[in-house]
Protein backbone atom coordinates (compact mmCIF):
# COMPACT_ATOMS: atom_id res chain seq x y z
CA UNK A 1 0.00 0.00 0.00
CA UNK A 2 1.56 3.29 -1.05
CA UNK A 3 1.34 6.37 1.14
CA UNK A 4 -0.80 7.94 -1.54
CA UNK A 5 -3.36 5.14 -1.53
CA UNK A 6 -3.46 5.28 2.25
CA UNK A 7 -4.06 9.00 2.21
CA UNK A 8 -6.83 8.74 -0.36
CA UNK A 9 -8.52 6.02 1.62
CA UNK A 10 -8.35 7.95 4.86
CA UNK A 11 -9.50 11.22 3.35
CA UNK A 12 -12.42 9.66 1.57
CA UNK A 13 -13.46 7.87 4.71
CA UNK A 14 -13.07 10.85 7.07
CA UNK A 15 -16.41 12.64 6.52
CA UNK A 16 -18.29 9.35 6.25
CA UNK A 17 -17.03 8.04 9.56
CA UNK A 18 -17.40 11.42 11.25
CA UNK A 19 -20.98 11.74 10.03
CA UNK A 20 -21.84 8.33 11.41
CA UNK A 21 -20.24 9.13 14.78
CA UNK A 22 -21.98 12.51 15.08
CA UNK A 23 -25.31 10.84 14.25
CA UNK A 24 -24.75 8.32 16.99
CA UNK A 25 -23.43 10.61 19.74
CA UNK A 26 -24.53 14.10 18.77
CA UNK A 27 -21.43 15.83 20.10
CA UNK A 28 -19.73 17.20 16.98
CA UNK A 29 -16.64 18.58 18.72
CA UNK A 30 -15.86 15.36 20.57
CA UNK A 31 -16.74 13.22 17.55
CA UNK A 32 -14.38 15.23 15.40
CA UNK A 33 -11.53 14.66 17.89
CA UNK A 34 -12.34 10.94 18.07
CA UNK A 35 -12.25 10.55 14.28
CA UNK A 36 -9.02 12.53 14.05
CA UNK A 37 -7.47 10.15 16.61
CA UNK A 38 -8.74 7.15 14.67
CA UNK A 39 -7.20 8.54 11.48
CA UNK A 40 -3.85 9.09 13.17
CA UNK A 41 -3.98 5.54 14.57
CA UNK A 42 -4.76 4.21 11.08
CA UNK A 43 -1.90 6.16 9.51
CA UNK A 44 0.45 4.51 12.01
CA UNK A 45 -0.98 0.97 11.99
CA UNK A 46 -2.15 0.22 8.48
CA UNK A 47 1.21 0.58 6.73
CA UNK A 48 2.69 -1.74 9.38
CA UNK A 49 -0.07 -4.34 9.84
CA UNK A 50 -1.73 -4.16 6.45
CA UNK A 51 -5.07 -2.79 5.40
CA UNK A 52 -8.05 -4.03 7.45
CA UNK A 53 -10.76 -5.90 5.53
CA UNK A 54 -13.19 -3.04 6.10
CA UNK A 55 -11.17 0.17 6.52
CA UNK A 56 -14.18 2.41 7.15
CA UNK A 57 -15.57 -0.06 9.69
CA UNK A 58 -12.16 -0.13 11.39
CA UNK A 59 -12.03 3.66 11.63
CA UNK A 60 -15.59 3.71 12.89
CA UNK A 61 -14.84 1.14 15.62
CA UNK A 62 -11.74 2.96 16.81
CA UNK A 63 -13.58 6.30 16.83
CA UNK A 64 -16.44 4.72 18.78
CA UNK A 65 -13.97 3.43 21.35
CA UNK A 66 -12.52 6.94 21.69
CA UNK A 67 -16.01 8.37 22.02
CA UNK A 68 -16.85 5.82 24.67
CA UNK A 69 -13.75 6.82 26.63
CA UNK A 70 -14.70 10.44 26.20
CA UNK A 71 -18.29 9.90 27.34
CA UNK A 72 -17.08 7.88 30.35
CA UNK A 73 -14.60 10.49 31.44
CA UNK A 74 -17.18 13.21 30.86
CA UNK A 75 -19.69 11.35 33.02
CA UNK A 76 -17.08 10.75 35.67
CA UNK A 77 -16.31 14.44 35.66
CA UNK A 78 -19.97 15.30 35.91
CA UNK A 79 -20.48 12.84 38.74
CA UNK A 80 -17.59 14.43 40.55
CA UNK A 81 -19.20 17.78 40.07
CA UNK A 82 -22.46 16.29 41.33
CA UNK A 83 -24.32 17.40 38.26
CA UNK A 84 -27.24 15.58 36.82
CA UNK A 85 -26.41 13.79 33.63
CA UNK A 86 -28.29 11.64 31.27
CA UNK A 87 -26.89 8.22 30.66
CA UNK A 88 -25.53 7.98 27.18
CA UNK A 89 -25.70 4.72 25.30
CA UNK A 90 -22.13 3.57 24.88
CA UNK A 91 -22.68 1.97 21.53
CA UNK A 92 -21.04 -1.29 22.44
CA UNK A 93 -23.03 -3.18 19.84
CA UNK A 94 -21.69 -1.23 16.98
CA UNK A 95 -23.03 -1.96 13.52
CA UNK A 96 -20.91 -0.02 11.10
CA UNK A 97 -22.77 -1.41 8.12
CA UNK A 98 -25.99 0.34 8.98
CA UNK A 99 -24.22 3.40 10.38
CA UNK A 100 -22.22 3.74 7.20
CA UNK A 101 -24.90 3.01 4.61
CA UNK A 102 -24.43 4.80 1.33
CA UNK A 103 -27.37 7.21 1.32
CA UNK A 104 -26.77 8.45 4.86
CA UNK A 105 -23.06 8.86 4.12
CA UNK A 106 -23.69 11.27 1.21
CA UNK A 107 -26.06 13.38 3.26
CA UNK A 108 -23.65 13.37 6.19
CA UNK A 109 -20.82 14.71 4.07
CA UNK A 110 -23.04 17.56 2.88
CA UNK A 111 -24.26 18.31 6.39
CA UNK A 112 -20.67 18.40 7.62
CA UNK A 113 -19.75 20.82 4.84
CA UNK A 114 -22.70 23.05 5.74
CA UNK A 115 -21.66 22.94 9.37
CA UNK A 116 -18.02 23.78 8.73
CA UNK A 117 -18.97 26.75 6.51
CA UNK A 118 -21.45 28.11 9.01
CA UNK A 119 -21.77 31.92 8.91
CA UNK A 120 -20.93 32.09 12.64
CA UNK A 121 -17.35 31.11 11.74
CA UNK A 122 -14.73 33.39 10.22
CA UNK A 123 -13.64 32.28 6.76
CA UNK A 124 -10.13 31.18 7.84
CA UNK A 125 -11.69 29.09 10.64
CA UNK A 126 -14.21 27.62 8.23
CA UNK A 127 -11.44 26.63 5.82
CA UNK A 128 -9.35 25.03 8.57
CA UNK A 129 -12.30 23.14 10.03
CA UNK A 130 -13.44 21.94 6.59
CA UNK A 131 -9.94 20.63 5.87
CA UNK A 132 -9.92 18.67 9.11
CA UNK A 133 -13.49 17.46 9.49
CA UNK A 134 -14.35 16.86 5.83
CA UNK A 135 -10.92 16.70 4.20
CA UNK A 136 -9.45 14.40 6.82
CA UNK A 137 -6.19 16.35 7.03
CA UNK A 138 -4.29 16.38 10.30
CA UNK A 139 -3.83 19.60 12.23
CA UNK A 140 -0.10 19.41 11.46
CA UNK A 141 -0.79 19.25 7.71
CA UNK A 142 -3.22 22.16 7.85
CA UNK A 143 -0.77 24.22 9.92
CA UNK A 144 1.95 23.57 7.35
CA UNK A 145 -0.28 24.63 4.49
CA UNK A 146 -1.10 27.91 6.24
CA UNK A 147 2.48 28.47 7.43
CA UNK A 148 1.48 28.81 11.07
CA UNK A 149 2.64 26.81 14.11
CA UNK A 150 0.68 23.64 14.79
CA UNK A 151 -0.44 24.82 18.23
CA UNK A 152 -1.92 27.95 16.63
CA UNK A 153 -3.86 25.89 14.13
CA UNK A 154 -5.03 23.47 16.83
CA UNK A 155 -6.36 26.42 18.79
CA UNK A 156 -8.08 27.91 15.74
CA UNK A 157 -9.84 24.61 15.06
CA UNK A 158 -10.92 24.05 18.63
CA UNK A 159 -12.28 27.60 18.84
CA UNK A 160 -14.20 27.01 15.65
CA UNK A 161 -15.70 23.88 17.14
CA UNK A 162 -16.58 25.75 20.32
CA UNK A 163 -18.36 28.37 18.20
CA UNK A 164 -20.39 25.64 16.54
CA UNK A 165 -21.24 24.16 19.92
CA UNK A 166 -22.39 27.43 21.50
CA UNK A 167 -24.38 28.53 18.48
CA UNK A 168 -26.31 25.26 18.73
CA UNK A 169 -26.15 24.42 15.04
CA UNK A 170 -27.96 21.10 14.70
CA UNK A 171 -26.41 18.22 12.79
CA UNK A 172 -29.13 18.25 10.19
CA UNK A 173 -29.76 19.27 6.61
CA UNK A 174 -30.63 22.99 6.48
CA UNK A 175 -34.21 23.80 5.50
CA UNK A 176 -34.92 24.23 1.81
CA UNK A 177 -35.22 28.00 2.33
CA UNK A 178 -31.80 28.17 3.97
CA UNK A 179 -30.07 25.66 1.77
CA UNK A 180 -29.06 27.87 -1.15
CA UNK A 181 -27.42 30.47 1.05
CA UNK A 182 -25.61 27.77 2.98
CA UNK A 183 -24.42 26.09 -0.20
CA UNK A 184 -23.09 29.46 -1.39
CA UNK A 185 -21.06 29.63 1.83
CA UNK A 186 -19.67 26.11 1.27
CA UNK A 187 -18.67 26.96 -2.30
CA UNK A 188 -17.08 30.21 -1.18
CA UNK A 189 -15.02 28.37 1.45
CA UNK A 190 -13.81 25.88 -1.17
CA UNK A 191 -13.08 28.73 -3.58
CA UNK A 192 -10.98 30.54 -0.94
CA UNK A 193 -9.23 27.28 -0.04
CA UNK A 194 -8.30 26.83 -3.68
CA UNK A 195 -7.05 30.40 -4.04
CA UNK A 196 -5.07 30.20 -0.83
CA UNK A 197 -3.20 27.31 -2.39
CA UNK A 198 -3.05 28.70 -5.91
CA UNK A 199 -2.29 32.36 -5.35
CA UNK A 200 -0.82 31.99 -1.86
CA UNK A 201 -1.81 35.08 0.07
CA UNK A 202 1.19 34.84 2.37
CA UNK A 203 4.73 33.58 2.37
CA UNK A 204 7.14 33.37 -0.49
CA UNK A 205 5.92 30.23 -2.25
CA UNK A 206 3.52 30.96 -5.05
CA UNK A 207 1.81 27.59 -4.89
CA UNK A 208 0.77 25.54 -1.95
CA UNK A 209 -0.65 22.86 -4.10
CA UNK A 210 -1.84 20.70 -1.25
CA UNK A 211 -4.52 23.29 -0.52
CA UNK A 212 -5.58 23.64 -4.16
CA UNK A 213 -5.65 19.89 -4.62
CA UNK A 214 -7.72 19.41 -1.52
CA UNK A 215 -10.15 22.12 -2.63
CA UNK A 216 -10.51 20.37 -6.00
CA UNK A 217 -11.04 17.03 -4.32
CA UNK A 218 -13.74 18.43 -2.04
CA UNK A 219 -15.42 20.27 -4.93
CA UNK A 220 -15.50 16.92 -6.71
CA UNK A 221 -17.18 15.36 -3.70
CA UNK A 222 -19.83 18.11 -3.62
CA UNK A 223 -20.31 17.81 -7.37
CA UNK A 224 -20.85 14.06 -7.06
CA UNK A 225 -23.43 14.66 -4.33
CA UNK A 226 -25.19 17.50 -6.16
CA UNK A 227 -24.62 16.74 -9.86
CA UNK A 228 -27.60 18.89 -10.87
CA UNK A 229 -26.35 22.12 -9.30
CA UNK A 230 -24.71 24.18 -12.07
CA UNK A 231 -22.78 26.45 -9.68
CA UNK A 232 -21.10 23.44 -8.04
CA UNK A 233 -20.09 22.18 -11.48
CA UNK A 234 -19.03 25.72 -12.38
CA UNK A 235 -16.76 25.98 -9.36
CA UNK A 236 -15.15 22.61 -10.06
CA UNK A 237 -14.66 23.60 -13.71
CA UNK A 238 -13.14 26.95 -12.68
CA UNK A 239 -10.69 25.21 -10.35
CA UNK A 240 -9.64 22.66 -12.97
CA UNK A 241 -9.25 25.27 -15.73
CA UNK A 242 -7.21 27.55 -13.46
CA UNK A 243 -5.11 24.80 -11.95
CA UNK A 244 -4.34 23.50 -15.46
CA UNK A 245 -2.05 26.53 -15.95
CA UNK A 246 -0.18 26.07 -12.68
CA UNK A 247 3.12 24.76 -14.06
CA UNK A 248 3.34 27.54 -16.64
CA UNK A 249 2.51 30.25 -14.13
CA UNK A 250 5.88 30.46 -12.41
CA UNK A 251 9.48 30.50 -13.56
CA UNK A 252 12.50 28.75 -12.08
CA UNK A 253 12.94 31.34 -9.32
CA UNK A 254 9.27 31.31 -8.38
CA UNK A 255 8.58 34.47 -10.38
CA UNK A 256 5.09 34.94 -11.78
CA UNK A 257 4.68 34.55 -15.51
CA UNK A 258 1.62 36.36 -16.92
CA UNK A 259 -0.84 34.62 -19.20
CA UNK A 260 0.49 36.26 -22.37
CA UNK A 261 4.03 34.97 -21.71
CA UNK A 262 3.22 31.48 -20.50
CA UNK A 263 4.49 28.42 -22.34
CA UNK A 264 1.09 26.98 -23.16
CA UNK A 265 2.54 23.55 -23.91
CA UNK A 266 3.01 23.24 -20.13
CA UNK A 267 -0.72 23.53 -19.56
CA UNK A 268 -2.36 20.36 -18.32
CA UNK A 269 -4.46 19.14 -21.26
CA UNK A 270 -6.38 16.61 -19.23
CA UNK A 271 -7.43 19.18 -16.66
CA UNK A 272 -8.46 21.56 -19.45
CA UNK A 273 -10.53 18.92 -21.21
CA UNK A 274 -12.30 18.02 -17.99
CA UNK A 275 -12.88 21.70 -17.21
CA UNK A 276 -14.21 22.42 -20.70
CA UNK A 277 -16.60 19.46 -20.60
CA UNK A 278 -17.88 20.55 -17.20
CA UNK A 279 -18.28 24.15 -18.33
CA UNK A 280 -20.28 23.12 -21.39
CA UNK A 281 -22.47 20.86 -19.29
CA UNK A 282 -23.29 23.51 -16.68
CA UNK A 283 -23.83 26.33 -19.17
CA UNK A 284 -26.32 24.15 -21.04
CA UNK A 285 -28.27 24.07 -17.80
CA UNK A 286 -29.45 27.67 -18.15
CA UNK A 287 -29.25 29.01 -14.58
CA UNK A 288 -26.04 31.01 -14.92
CA UNK A 289 -24.14 32.01 -11.77
CA UNK A 290 -20.82 33.68 -10.95
CA UNK A 291 -18.72 30.49 -10.79
CA UNK A 292 -20.00 29.35 -14.16
CA UNK A 293 -19.17 32.74 -15.67
CA UNK A 294 -15.66 32.63 -14.25
CA UNK A 295 -15.28 29.09 -15.53
CA UNK A 296 -16.44 30.23 -18.96
CA UNK A 297 -13.81 33.00 -18.94
CA UNK A 298 -11.09 30.56 -17.83
CA UNK A 299 -12.26 28.19 -20.58
CA UNK A 300 -11.83 30.88 -23.26
CA UNK A 301 -8.26 31.47 -22.08
CA UNK A 302 -7.47 27.77 -21.93
CA UNK A 303 -8.86 27.11 -25.41
CA UNK A 304 -6.75 29.81 -27.05
CA UNK A 305 -3.29 29.13 -28.42
CA UNK A 306 -2.11 32.67 -27.61
CA UNK A 307 -3.41 36.00 -26.29
CA UNK A 308 -3.75 37.13 -29.92
CA UNK A 309 -6.20 34.37 -30.74
CA UNK A 310 -8.11 34.67 -27.46
CA UNK A 311 -11.79 35.56 -27.76
CA UNK A 312 -11.49 38.90 -25.92
CA UNK A 313 -14.91 40.28 -26.99
CA UNK A 314 -16.55 37.27 -25.39
CA UNK A 315 -14.42 37.64 -22.26
CA UNK A 316 -15.34 41.34 -21.98
CA UNK A 317 -19.03 40.41 -22.28
CA UNK A 318 -18.72 37.70 -19.61
CA UNK A 319 -16.99 40.12 -17.21
CA UNK A 320 -19.82 42.56 -17.89
CA UNK A 321 -22.37 39.91 -16.89
CA UNK A 322 -20.33 38.98 -13.83
CA UNK A 323 -20.22 42.65 -12.83
CA UNK A 324 -24.01 42.80 -12.97
CA UNK A 325 -24.16 39.89 -10.53
CA UNK A 326 -21.57 40.88 -7.99
CA UNK A 327 -20.82 44.64 -8.16
CA UNK A 328 -17.20 43.88 -7.38
CA UNK A 329 -14.74 46.53 -8.62
CA UNK A 330 -12.13 43.80 -9.27
CA UNK A 331 -14.45 42.38 -11.93
CA UNK A 332 -14.62 45.77 -13.61
CA UNK A 333 -10.82 45.95 -13.47
CA UNK A 334 -10.60 42.66 -15.34
CA UNK A 335 -13.21 43.87 -17.81
CA UNK A 336 -11.03 46.92 -18.49
CA UNK A 337 -8.16 44.61 -19.53
CA UNK A 338 -10.44 42.67 -21.89
CA UNK A 339 -11.93 45.87 -23.32
CA UNK A 340 -8.43 47.19 -23.94
CA UNK A 341 -7.67 44.03 -25.91
CA UNK A 342 -10.79 44.55 -28.04
CA UNK A 343 -11.00 48.33 -28.49
CA UNK A 344 -7.43 49.36 -27.69
CA UNK A 345 -5.71 50.68 -24.55
CA UNK A 346 -7.49 54.10 -24.47
CA UNK A 347 -10.87 52.37 -24.05
CA UNK A 348 -9.48 50.34 -21.16
CA UNK A 349 -7.86 53.39 -19.58
CA UNK A 350 -11.19 55.23 -19.70
CA UNK A 351 -12.73 52.41 -17.66
CA UNK A 352 -9.87 52.69 -15.16
CA UNK A 353 -10.60 56.41 -14.76
CA UNK A 354 -14.17 55.54 -13.88
CA UNK A 355 -12.92 52.96 -11.36
CA UNK A 356 -10.57 55.51 -9.83
CA UNK A 357 -13.52 57.90 -9.43
CA UNK A 358 -15.59 55.10 -7.90
CA UNK A 359 -13.11 55.12 -5.02
CA UNK A 360 -13.39 51.53 -3.79
CA UNK A 361 -10.09 50.56 -5.40
CA UNK A 362 -8.38 53.91 -4.79
CA UNK A 363 -4.71 53.33 -4.08
CA UNK A 364 -5.02 49.58 -4.63
CA UNK A 365 -1.88 48.23 -6.26
CA UNK A 366 -3.82 46.21 -8.82
CA UNK A 367 -5.49 49.28 -10.23
CA UNK A 368 -2.05 50.88 -10.53
CA UNK A 369 -0.55 47.74 -12.07
CA UNK A 370 -3.30 47.45 -14.70
CA UNK A 371 -2.91 51.14 -15.57
CA UNK A 372 0.83 50.55 -15.98
CA UNK A 373 0.11 47.60 -18.25
CA UNK A 374 -2.30 49.57 -20.45
CA UNK A 375 0.04 52.57 -20.63
CA UNK A 376 2.82 50.24 -21.71
CA UNK A 377 0.61 48.89 -24.46
CA UNK A 378 -0.36 52.45 -25.39
CA UNK A 379 3.31 53.22 -26.03
CA UNK A 380 4.07 55.25 -22.89
CA UNK A 381 6.93 53.27 -21.34
CA UNK A 382 8.17 55.99 -18.97
CA UNK A 383 4.78 56.48 -17.33
CA UNK A 384 4.23 52.72 -17.26
CA UNK A 385 7.59 52.12 -15.58
CA UNK A 386 6.83 54.60 -12.77
CA UNK A 387 3.45 53.00 -12.15
CA UNK A 388 4.87 49.46 -12.13
CA UNK A 389 7.28 50.60 -9.43
CA UNK A 390 4.53 52.32 -7.48
CA UNK A 391 2.42 49.15 -7.66
CA UNK A 392 5.42 47.03 -6.60
CA UNK A 393 5.89 49.21 -3.52
CA UNK A 394 2.28 48.64 -2.56
CA UNK A 395 1.66 44.92 -3.10
CA UNK A 396 2.07 42.65 -0.09
CA UNK A 397 2.88 39.57 -2.15
CA UNK A 398 6.56 38.84 -2.70
CA UNK A 399 5.94 37.04 -5.99
CA UNK A 400 3.85 39.90 -7.29
CA UNK A 401 6.35 42.51 -6.16
CA UNK A 402 9.13 40.68 -7.97
CA UNK A 403 6.98 40.44 -11.07
CA UNK A 404 6.18 44.16 -11.03
CA UNK A 405 9.76 45.33 -10.49
CA UNK A 406 10.83 43.14 -13.39
CA UNK A 407 8.13 44.68 -15.59
CA UNK A 408 9.54 48.08 -14.63
CA UNK A 409 13.11 46.94 -15.28
CA UNK A 410 12.15 45.79 -18.75
CA UNK A 411 10.96 49.31 -19.58
CA UNK A 412 13.94 51.06 -18.09
CA UNK A 413 16.07 52.84 -20.73
CA UNK A 414 19.20 51.88 -18.73
CA UNK A 415 18.31 48.25 -19.01
CA UNK A 416 17.88 48.40 -22.76
CA UNK A 417 21.22 50.14 -23.19
CA UNK A 418 22.81 47.60 -20.93
CA UNK A 419 21.46 44.54 -22.66
CA UNK A 420 22.13 46.08 -26.08
CA UNK A 421 25.74 46.66 -24.98
CA UNK A 422 26.09 43.03 -24.08
CA UNK A 423 25.05 41.68 -27.40
CA UNK B 1 20.75 28.99 20.31
CA UNK B 2 18.32 30.98 18.27
CA UNK B 3 19.14 34.23 16.59
CA UNK B 4 17.07 36.74 14.74
CA UNK B 5 18.82 38.18 11.71
CA UNK B 6 17.22 41.46 10.75
CA UNK B 7 17.74 42.98 7.35
CA UNK B 8 17.54 46.77 7.31
CA UNK B 9 16.98 48.79 4.18
CA UNK B 10 17.27 52.52 3.60
CA UNK B 11 13.92 54.18 4.15
CA UNK B 12 14.08 56.60 1.26
CA UNK B 13 14.28 55.85 -2.40
CA UNK B 14 12.58 52.48 -2.63
CA UNK B 15 11.02 53.49 -5.93
CA UNK B 16 13.86 55.66 -7.14
CA UNK B 17 17.02 53.89 -5.96
CA UNK B 18 16.05 50.48 -4.59
CA UNK B 19 15.77 47.10 -6.26
CA UNK B 20 12.88 48.40 -8.38
CA UNK B 21 15.35 50.45 -10.41
CA UNK B 22 17.95 47.75 -11.05
CA UNK B 23 18.43 46.15 -14.44
CA UNK B 24 16.47 42.98 -15.03
CA UNK B 25 19.40 40.56 -14.77
CA UNK B 26 20.46 42.04 -11.44
CA UNK B 27 16.95 41.74 -10.04
CA UNK B 28 16.82 38.12 -11.18
CA UNK B 29 20.20 37.39 -9.63
CA UNK B 30 19.11 38.92 -6.33
CA UNK B 31 15.83 37.01 -6.19
CA UNK B 32 17.61 33.79 -7.16
CA UNK B 33 20.16 34.31 -4.42
CA UNK B 34 17.52 34.89 -1.75
CA UNK B 35 15.64 31.79 -2.80
CA UNK B 36 18.76 29.67 -2.77
CA UNK B 37 19.84 31.11 0.57
CA UNK B 38 16.50 30.19 2.16
CA UNK B 39 16.71 26.72 0.60
CA UNK B 40 20.19 26.16 2.06
CA UNK B 41 19.11 27.19 5.56
CA UNK B 42 16.13 24.91 5.30
CA UNK B 43 18.24 22.00 4.07
CA UNK B 44 20.80 22.45 6.85
CA UNK B 45 18.02 22.33 9.44
CA UNK B 46 18.92 25.76 10.78
CA UNK B 47 15.94 27.76 9.54
CA UNK B 48 13.26 28.43 12.14
CA UNK B 49 11.36 31.08 10.23
CA UNK B 50 11.77 33.91 7.80
CA UNK B 51 9.48 36.62 6.53
CA UNK B 52 9.78 39.57 4.21
CA UNK B 53 7.85 42.62 5.31
CA UNK B 54 5.66 44.76 3.07
CA UNK B 55 6.90 48.25 2.28
CA UNK B 56 6.90 50.81 5.12
CA UNK B 57 4.12 52.61 3.30
CA UNK B 58 1.81 50.04 4.93
CA UNK B 59 3.33 50.52 8.39
CA UNK B 60 1.32 52.10 11.18
CA UNK B 61 2.13 52.88 14.79
CA UNK B 62 -0.54 51.84 17.25
CA UNK B 63 -0.94 52.98 20.82
CA UNK B 64 -3.74 52.25 23.22
CA UNK B 65 -6.09 55.20 23.33
CA UNK B 66 -7.89 56.45 26.41
CA UNK B 67 -10.54 53.71 26.28
CA UNK B 68 -7.98 51.01 25.51
CA UNK B 69 -8.90 50.95 21.83
CA UNK B 70 -6.29 51.36 19.11
CA UNK B 71 -5.02 54.83 18.25
CA UNK B 72 -3.39 54.50 14.87
CA UNK B 73 -0.85 56.87 13.33
CA UNK B 74 1.38 56.59 10.29
CA UNK B 75 4.68 55.00 11.04
CA UNK B 76 7.41 54.14 11.54
CA UNK B 77 8.88 57.26 13.06
CA UNK B 78 9.53 59.77 10.34
CA UNK B 79 13.09 60.42 11.47
CA UNK B 80 14.11 56.75 11.07
CA UNK B 81 16.54 56.37 8.17
CA UNK B 82 16.18 52.64 7.84
CA UNK B 83 13.35 50.21 8.12
CA UNK B 84 13.11 46.51 8.80
CA UNK B 85 12.70 44.81 5.44
CA UNK B 86 12.62 41.23 6.64
CA UNK B 87 14.11 38.74 9.03
CA UNK B 88 15.32 35.19 9.46
CA UNK B 89 15.32 33.22 12.69
CA UNK B 90 17.97 30.52 12.76
CA UNK B 91 18.79 27.84 15.30
CA UNK B 92 22.55 27.30 15.40
CA UNK B 93 25.06 25.74 17.78
CA UNK B 94 27.24 28.84 18.14
CA UNK B 95 27.16 32.61 17.69
CA UNK B 96 29.89 32.36 15.05
CA UNK B 97 27.57 30.37 12.83
CA UNK B 98 24.85 33.04 13.16
CA UNK B 99 27.43 35.65 12.14
CA UNK B 100 28.48 33.55 9.15
CA UNK B 101 24.87 33.25 7.99
CA UNK B 102 24.35 36.98 8.48
CA UNK B 103 27.45 37.73 6.43
CA UNK B 104 26.15 35.59 3.60
CA UNK B 105 22.81 37.42 3.66
CA UNK B 106 24.63 40.76 3.75
CA UNK B 107 26.55 39.84 0.60
CA UNK B 108 23.38 39.33 -1.46
CA UNK B 109 24.08 40.58 -5.00
CA UNK B 110 22.89 44.08 -5.81
CA UNK B 111 23.08 46.33 -8.83
CA UNK B 112 25.66 45.10 -11.30
CA UNK B 113 26.09 41.95 -9.21
CA UNK B 114 28.07 43.91 -6.59
CA UNK B 115 27.43 42.60 -3.06
CA UNK B 116 24.97 44.87 -1.27
CA UNK B 117 26.75 44.67 2.06
CA UNK B 118 23.46 45.34 3.80
CA UNK B 119 23.61 45.78 7.55
CA UNK B 120 22.20 42.66 9.23
CA UNK B 121 21.37 43.06 12.88
CA UNK B 122 21.98 39.82 14.79
CA UNK B 123 20.09 39.40 18.06
CA UNK B 124 19.91 36.37 20.25
CA UNK B 125 16.39 35.13 20.97
CA UNK B 126 15.72 34.66 24.67
CA UNK B 127 15.37 31.07 25.71
CA UNK B 128 14.20 28.90 28.60
CA UNK B 129 16.21 28.98 31.83
CA UNK B 130 19.03 26.43 32.05
CA UNK B 131 18.05 23.05 33.47
CA UNK B 132 18.78 22.72 37.18
CA UNK B 133 21.61 20.41 38.03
Amino acid sequence: MTLDTLQHLLRDAAPQVLGAIVRRYGDFAAAEDAVQEAMIAAAAQWPRDGLPANPRGWLFQVAVRRMTDHVRSESARRKREALAFADVPFGLQVTPHTDLDAAAVGDDTLILLFMCSHPALTRPSAIALTLRAVGGLTTAEIARAFLVPESTMAQRISRAKATIKTSGIPFAMPSAAERDARLDAVLHVLYLMFNEGYASSSGTDVHRTDLSNEAIRLARVVHALLPGDPEVGGLLALMRLTDARRLARTGPDGELIPLDEQDRSLWDRRAIDEGLALTRAVLAHGAVGPYQLQAAIAALHDEATSTDTTDWPQIATLYGLLGLMSDNPMVELNRAIAVAMVDGPPAGLALLDALEADGRLAGHYRLTAVRAHLLERAGQPAAAMDLYRAAAARTTSVAERNYLIMKAARLSPNDEARSAGRE
Amino acid sequence: MKYMLMMHAPRTGWETAGIATWPMDDIKAHIGFMKQFAGELQASGELVGAEGLASPEHARIVRAGRNGGPEVTDGPFAEAKEFLAGYWIVDVPATERAYAIAARASAAPGKGGVPLNMPIEVREVMSAPPAEA
